[in-house]
């Protein structure tokens, strides 16, 4: 049944403020959830008065600021910081995006910083994605072609084939879409949501994949694929500008499409 | 999610689970083909009865009588009911997740569908035939 009650460390508590350095005068605050599960304490949202003048543009400049000159205890996920990698994925302001690719100046009012959401938290700003993996496992992302490859060369594929893979091959599994979903987060375990579901539609639109029917086959399912109702936050949030509900609703013409 | 801790089975395994269904393109789809068929149902029953507000009774089971009035009204009824079975069907597996509750409930909510959608259909053939 739903769950009325909401566990007791769903409860967020008021937090620590980290000072800015004396001098400062441009004055951003950041408000930052964290939790530890292994110390048995609710989370908290703690302050933290970063100088603007002494700190790079985008929200992750904050967050290593942060970490780096002000409480080295702050966990977060960070890589390439150009968008690419999607590790610093988080719900800033409001909306689930990438922390490198968002400025500090679009935040209206506080710098609000959570985790994604409806995830298992490892750390503050750290969600364990072992089951976004293995839902994306489960789809077997890699070329399947019983053909064998041409001895001297890689498999054809007309220009017009490899424009039906712009706007899905650009995804870098940040999962902002998956964990914004409502669907996803009632139903996560079987629904196997839009970033797992942008992908598999970029092997189904794959001219040189040759398990089209298969894997079409394998997403026919009330839950891992019809769960999407069309709530398009998927769309809305999407740091890279991709349009998962698009591939969503192209996957479910396709199953209309082989019936006849 | 809290399931995924107290079990030792694989991540994948958990996610692979018991397969696909290999179903829910018929329901998806009827559930597109009832909603395109009560746009103009809908137009013409609303039209219908706010055109008749002031009959009478008898006024009213004349126009039933018609048989085009009588098929549009049949048609009406086995879409909406279809239909809202199907919808009703899709909310309950959404919010409902324990597998007994969730099976009772639309076992429930199919049943009375079909029994709400029977009565209504069976009275406008009584009207029609044996008024």
């Amino acid at each position: 049944m739903v769950e009325l009650s909401l566990p007791k460390n769903s409860q967020i508590k008021p937090g620590k403020t980290h000072k800015a350095a004396p001098g400062a005068k441009n004055i951003r605050n950041f408000k930052v959830y964290r939790y530890d599960p292994d110390t048995g304490e609710n989370p908290r949202v703690d302050t933290y008065e970063v100088d603007m003048d002494a700190c790079g543009p985008m929200v992750l400049d904050g967050l290593l600021k942060i970490k780096d000159e002000m409480d080295q205890t702050l966990t977060l996920r960070r890589s390439c910081r150009e968008g690419i990698c999607g590790s610093c994925a988080m719900n800033i302001d409001g909306r689930n995006t990438l922390a490198c690719l968002k400025p500090i100046e679009e935040c209206s009012g506080d710098v609000k910083v959570y985790p994604l959401p409806h995830m298992p938290v490892i750390k503050d700003l750290v969600p364990d994605l072992t089951q976004v993996y293995a839902q994306y496992e489960s789809i077997e992302p890699w070329m399947k072609a019983d053909t064998p490859a041409p001895p001297n060369g890689e498999r054809m594929q007309s220009p017009e084939e490899r424009a039906k893979l712009d706007g899905l091959w650009e995804c870098i599994l940040c999962f902002c879409c998956s964990t914004s979903c409502p669907s996803y987060w009632w139903n996560g375990d079987r629904y196997l949501g839009p970033a797992i579901l942008l992908q598999a539609a970029r092997w189904i639109n794959d001219s040189r994949d040759e398990a089209t029917g298969e894997r079409l086959d394998n997403l026919e399912d009330p839950f891992r694929l019809y769960r999407c109702h069309t709530i398009m936050n998927c769309t809305q949030t999407c740091p890279k500008g991709l349009n998962p509900a698009k591939a969503i609703a192209d996957i479910k013409m396709k199953m209309v499409e082989r019936q006849g | 999610m809290a399931s995924s801790h107290s079990s030792l089975r694989s991540p994948l395994g958990r996610v692979r689970g018991l397969g696909s269904a290999k179903e829910g393109v018929h329901h998806w789809w009827a559930q597109r083909v009832t909603a395109v068929a009560l746009v103009p149902l809908i137009v013409w029953f609303v039209w219908s009865i706010l055109s008749m507000a002031d009959a009478n009774f008898v006024e009213f089971t004349n126009w039933l009588y018609d048989p085009l009035n009588a098929t549009l009204m049949i048609l009406f009824i086995v879409a909406a009911f279809h239909h809202a079975q199907l919808g009703l069907q899709v909310v309950i597996e959404d919010y409902v997740s324990g597998h007994g509750l969730r099976i009772a409930s639309i076992l429930l909510v199919k049943l009375l569908c079909a029994g709400l959608g029977a009565l209504a259909v069976v009275s406008i053939l009584i009207v029609t035939f044996g008024g």
